[in-house]
């Protein structure tokens, strides 16, 4: 089951002009694989993150899902069928949530199911229920978001992306906005998803997170991949200078 | 003042903010419809449109909208387009209307969090479905105050179609005037009415705006 190339990138790179923000980054991901990616901000890790389903293109450079290319050059139309369709196994958990405020708890988990799969309103409020039990909130249903607390929304936003069932969760640090005493109940849903061998790559700033779930650390810095291994390696015997000095201000911290 | 004259014009006057009042819901509407493609336009992918749209708004809203009621009215006949008062001051002033709601409208479109879209989008959902199910509910919410502006500007420029004789407010008031010399009177008398009018839909629009907040 692992052991099997998932998520492939291919010498991704990126510029916005003369500035590159990404350069030649190579990454496979294995299927139950979790690989965290850290570095300092504005190194481009988000980018990558955001690369991989196709919010941030790649100025060149090759993004696969299993052996579909996600970033194929098709004329407009055509691509975005193609990426509305590989979407949908991409799911994605925001730092600022994103929920759609004007949408109940159960309007948030349904809208996407109902429109891309058809779900009839029965089914798809039994997937509401069954994705909102999985991260602990059945009895916010039927609230509005502006109700829930930040750590509560961000479970909601999981719930909902978990609904479209996909085949890998990518989190661009999604703790980043919370309270401190609200982590520890988005981190716990992440957790249990790990142990469910779902596949995830995970933007964050938290070491302890990434070295107690993640398989794989990748430390970014400058648009590169300066060092990447598992969290072993990464934390405690890094062998590359920015990693050790990156790691110094953060784990001091 | 002479209360005696305004009773004997009242009459008058009500029917003529009753004309007011079809002239403002038909500028609204045919405003809101030009303001939608208008906005869409601005918003395209494509740049032709964005092109259109930025040509319309800065067209219209650059020269006055009187002039705009001239042109239709008085110029229409000239290149084969005759229309009635009525209908040359509705379609002058809405499509005049129209431009400044082109801007209200992709200002609340736009000012919709961002992460909105990509939230949508990532799920799954096509541009056009992430607009009508994601941004739009939210975008109008944005945009009844400001429209309410609007509205409320182009109800006072009805006034503009006085001069090509639609029987409004200010055409009757001006109309009185000539017969009685009384220029105090009747414009008081056409004020209050289109007072009236504005405060009412005024009212409407706060009723929107509270119905329609988000929870």
């Amino acid at each position: 089951m692992t052991d099997q190339a998932f998520v492939t990138i291919r010498n991704a790179a990126k510029s916005y002009g003369a500035l590159e923000v990404l350069k030649d980054i190579n990454l496979t991901v294995n299927r139950g694989q979790i690989v965290a990616i850290i570095g300092p901000s504005g190194s481009g890790k988000s980018t990558l993150l955001r690369a991989i389903n196709e919010l941030d293109p790649l100025t060149s450079g090759e993004v696969w899902l299993e052996d579909v290319q996600i970033n194929k050059k098709l004329p407009h139309r055509q691509y975005e069928a193609h990426v509305n369709q590989v979407r949908q196994d991409i799911g994605m958990v925001f730092q600022h949530f994103n929920l759609f405020p004007h949408l109940t708890v159960r309007g948030n988990i349904t809208l996407a199911p109902r429109m891309l799969k058809g779900l009839s309103e029965a089914d798809a409020d039994k997937l509401a229920e069954e994705q909102l039990a999985k991260v602990g909130l059945s009895e916010k249903i039927d609230e509005y978001p502006s109700r829930l607390s930040g750590g509560q929304k961000q479970r909601v936003a999981i719930a909902r992306a978990l609904a479209m069932k996909p085949k890998v969760m990518l989190f661009d640090e999604a703790t980043s906005a919370l309270d401190p005493e609200l982590v520890e109940e988005v981190n716990l849903v992440m957790k249990q998803l790990a142990e469910e061998h779902m596949t995830m790559i995970i933007v964050t700033h938290e070491m302890d997170f990434a070295a107690s779930v993640c398989d794989r650390v990748l430390f970014m810095d400058q648009g590169v991949v300066v060092e990447e291994g598992p969290p072993s390696v990464i934390f405690h015997d890094p062998k590359e200078e920015r990693t050790r000095n990156f790691l110094r201000k953060h784990l001091s911290r | 003042m002479d209360t005696e004259l305004i009773l004997r014009v009242a009459p008058f006057f009500l029917e003529a903010a009753w004309v007011t009042i079809q002239l403002s819901v038909l500028t609204a509407l045919l405003g809101l419809g030009c303001g939608a493609l208008g906005a869409a336009a601005r918003l395209s992918r494509l740049a032709v449109f964005r092109w259109i749209g930025a040509v319309y708004v800065s067209l219209w809203r650059g020269t006055p909208a009187l002039i705009q009621v001239f042109i239709l009215y008085f110029g229409g006949p000239q290149i084969g387009i005759q229309l009635d008062s009525f209908a040359a001051g509705t379609i002058a002033l809405g499509v005049n209307i129209g431009a400044y709601m082109t801007e209200t409208i992709r200002g609340a479109i736009v000012s919709v969090d961002r992460g909105q879209a990509e939230a949508a989008r990532t799920l799954g959902l096509s541009r056009w479905q992430t607009m009508r199910k994601v941004v739009l509910p939210q975008a109008a919410r944005l945009m009844i105050r400001p429209l309410g502006v609007n509205i409320n500007a182009l109800i006072k420029g009805t006034a503009l179609v006085a001069p090509i004789s639609v029987v409004e407010l200010t055409y009757t008031a001006q109309r009185f005037i000539g017969s009685t010399y009384k220029p105090f009177e009747m414009f008081l008398v056409a004020g209050v009415l289109y007072m009236a009018i504005i405060y009412a839909v005024g009212h409407g629009i706060n009723w929107l705006d509270r119905r329609a907040r988000i929870v």
